[in-house]
């Protein structure tokens, strides 16, 4: 019981479950599915289907910050993404024909996994800070994103395209088949490999990691180049579900509702271990909330209060310090007298990755 | 070691006495090649449209972007420290709308004015108390006061509110002309804050200190300083510009519109960096900063004048941005070799 208790899953799998008890408590047909025509309907498939994009970004952030890094791109990234496609799409003579939806989703998938490379070129071989090396893309890439479509927002019709957001296959949205596969992949090329320790080793650092024969460069590469895929994956889901290519609103924020879906699933932002189980849950969670902010009749502009809110319970949970002074509470309340509070600064062992060891720090 | 460092000593060269020089003025560097880069631009903007070095023209460039200048100004207080605010634009959208709001409600501008500045100044102070006293990552601790103060501006209001006060507008319609330069309340507002600036960090202990936790936190700790207080200071002053940005930009625009400021953050974190100050901290100039807004706004007001789409600004904005960021790289990679 207390293993199943500290296991790091239990605090995000709570907060989602909590959400979702709170939802359907204050309108029962929350968790209601209804069939029609062989498809399944309700607000938790809506959810499902919506949280795809955002899925899929922040797994790629989720690698990113493994190796102790961030993608600030990705946004821009879905923009570009979204505009390239969609400008094949509107350049080619037959929209609606398959031929072109394919060719059209390879050019904006090779675009963006471009994109990322360049990220991971500039983080492990320039080497310089994430933050910034992303940040320049993250600037220029809506620029290069609103030269594609003339500064318009490009829109055109193609049913297979539309397909890829709206449609359904076997009774559910196609767009969860999308990101359950992401999943499973990234889940797959982690954890069943070697990779994902590797990530791990080179998260916790880079230095020692090299030292010990790990390609620290190559895997810091391939963190950034697959985030920059997913995210144009994202990006061609956000295009076809409203089939417009809108280089300002793609994406907008999307970089910091990932970084908080991480972090709410227990990622620590100081890399070196990381749970895609836990991006999922946080996913879902960010998703429900949203759609329980929505519910209660609060505008969406004003739904960053929430979400603000939300990150600073989750850091301030996380945070080592509060750790720290709660147990020194309970430690003073057992014994008042005979035992000494813990020194201030020692971390539960769970919270190891998140106190960085001085050493790191001022290398 | 490589080979050349081993033979160097021996012979100390033009190339010796060079490095000796870089070396001891290693930071002013970057903020010398942001100069040059604006020297450059104006000089070739002057050859290429004739009438762009015109008092008119440079008077235009320093008010259009005076909110910038005092956002950047705000913000190289805390990349000093070694942190960064992401929180700048928001909060500057917040106040705006929060004055506009309050102005129109019929407080006078004399209450309104400080509460902005406040609303500006308590979120700072929540993101420094996160990241001080909660070890929360600056990134993150500002990322929360950006969704905040996105959020709180539409609390406020959903739509943008005219503002009527005529204190408030005059800040923007009076000028003071000289010749055919000209200047209004917002842009000596704006030259006020740099004067400040670059008195506080270059001139008072406080400022000393901030150079100190930049330069290594733990030293600066070591040393007695007071870390906590100053790095929490550096924070709340730099949502104080934030909320005078605020001010000047709805004084600037008439009116506050939540949606103010979207993506400022992040021209005012590459106006600072193309100012030199390193983002790695404890190195850097507040006037740099200044330098890098009106670098900002010169491109800005090329693309305008060249008729060119207004999406290149972001671009070479981007490209400038890495530019600096690969010479900061170099200069530190040089300055840890030597050590």
């Amino acid at each position: 019981m207390k293993k199943l208790l500290t296991h790091r899953l239990v605090w995000p799998i709570a907060a989602l479950i909590t959400l979702i008890v709170i939802n359907t408590i204050a309108r029962p047909q929350f968790i209601s599915v209804t069939v029609r025509d062989g498809q399944l309907y309700g607000p938790l498939i809506d959810i499902l289907r919506n949280s795809a994009p955002l899925m899929l970004v922040a797994l790629g952030m989720t690698i990113v910050i493994a190796t102790r890094g961030i993608d600030l791109s990705v946004g821009a990234i879905m923009a570009v993404s979204g505009a390239v496609a969609l400008t094949v799409i509107d350049a080619s003579g037959s929209p609606g024909s398959l031929g072109t939806v394919f060719v059209a989703l390879l050019v904006a998938l090779l675009v963006s996994l471009v994109l990322g490379s360049w990220n991971g070129l500039l983080v492990s071989v320039l080497g310089i800070q994430p933050i910034i090396a992303t940040l320049v893309l993250m600037l220029a890439g809506r620029g290069i994103a609103l030269l594609i479509t003339d500064g318009f927002i490009t829109t055109v019709t193609s049913a297979p395209y539309k397909f890829i957001a709206t449609g359904y296959l076997i009774g559910l949205p196609f767009a969860l088949f999308i990101s359950a596969a992401a999943v499973a992949v990234i889940a797959v090329i982690e954890r069943r490999t070697a990779l994902g320790m590797l990530t791990e080793a080179v998260g916790i650092n880079p230095a020692a990691s090299r030292l010990a024969g790990v390609r620290a460069r190559g895997i810091i590469f391939g963190a950034y180049a697959a985030s920059g895929l997913l995210a144009g994956m994202a990006g061609i889901l956000y295009s076809s579900n409203i089939m417009a290519a809108d280089a300002n609103a793609t994406g907008q924020y999307i970089e910091l509702y990932a970084i908080l879906a991480v972090v709410l699933g227990g990622t620590s932002l100081m890399g070196g271990k990381f749970t895609i189980a836990g991006t999922v849950v946080g996913v879902f969670t960010i998703q429900t909330l949203e759609s329980t902010i929505l519910f209660l009749g609060v505008p969406s502009a004003q739904a960053p209060v929430f979400f603000a809110v939300v990150v600073i319970v989750v850091v301030l949970v996380q945070s080592p310090r509060l750790h720290a002074f709660v147990r020194g509470l309970f430690a003073r309340r057992r014994s008042s007298s005979d035992a000494a509070p813990p020194p201030p600064t020692a971390p539960k062992p769970t919270d190891a990755p998140q106190t960085p060891a001085p050493a790191e720090v001022a290398s | 070691m490589t080979a050349d460092q081993l033979i160097a000593p021996a012979r100390p060269t033009l190339r010796e006495r060079y490095d000796t020089y870089m070396s001891r003025h290693a930071a002013l560097m970057p903020t010398f090649a942001a100069i040059a880069i604006l020297i450059l631009l104006l000089i070739g903007a002057q050859f290429a449209f004739g009438n762009f070095i015109a008092p008119r023209n440079l008077s235009a460039l320093l008010l259009n972007n005076a909110y910038l200048i005092i956002l950047a100004v705000g913000l190289t207080f805390v990349i000093l420290t070694g942190g960064i605010d992401l929180s700048v634009g928001s909060v500057m959208a917040f106040t705006g709308i929060l004055c506009a709001k309050l102005l129109a409600d019929g407080l006078p501008a004399i209450v309104a004015v400080p509460i902005m500045l406040l609303g500006g100044a308590a979120i700072g102070l929540l993101i420094g108390v996160l990241v001080q006293y909660f070890d929360v990552q600056p990134f993150i601790a500002s990322l929360a006061g950006l969704f905040l103060a996105r959020g709180l501006a539409f609390v406020v209001s959903l739509s943008s509110i005219k503002v009527e006060d005529p204190a408030v507008l005059w800040l923007q319609r009076t000028r003071f002309t000289v010749g055919d330069w000209y200047l209004t309340p917002t842009g000596i507002l704006a030259l006020l804050v740099v004067a400040v600036g670059v008195y506080v960090t270059q001139w008072t202990r406080f400022g000393r200190t901030i150079y100190a936790i930049g330069g290594n936190e733990q030293s600066a700790r070591l040393m007695g300083l007071p870390v906590a207080r100053t790095k929490v200071l550096a924070y709340v002053l730099c949502g104080l510009c934030s909320g005078l940005a605020g001010l000047v930009l709805t004084a600037y625009s008439g009116a506050g519109y939540p949606l103010n400021g979207v993506g400022t953050e992040l021209d005012a974190i590459a106006a600072v960096v193309i100012g030199g100050t390193l983002l790695t901290g404890g190195s850097g100039y507040v006037l740099g900063s200044l330098v890098g807004v009106l670098v900002y706004g010169v491109i800005k007001t090329i693309i305008a004048f060249e008729g060119a789409d207004p999406s290149w600004t972001r671009i070479i904005i981007g490209a400038l941005l890495l530019l600096f960021v690969v010479v900061q790289r170099v200069i530190v990679a040089r300055s840890e070799r030597r050590r």
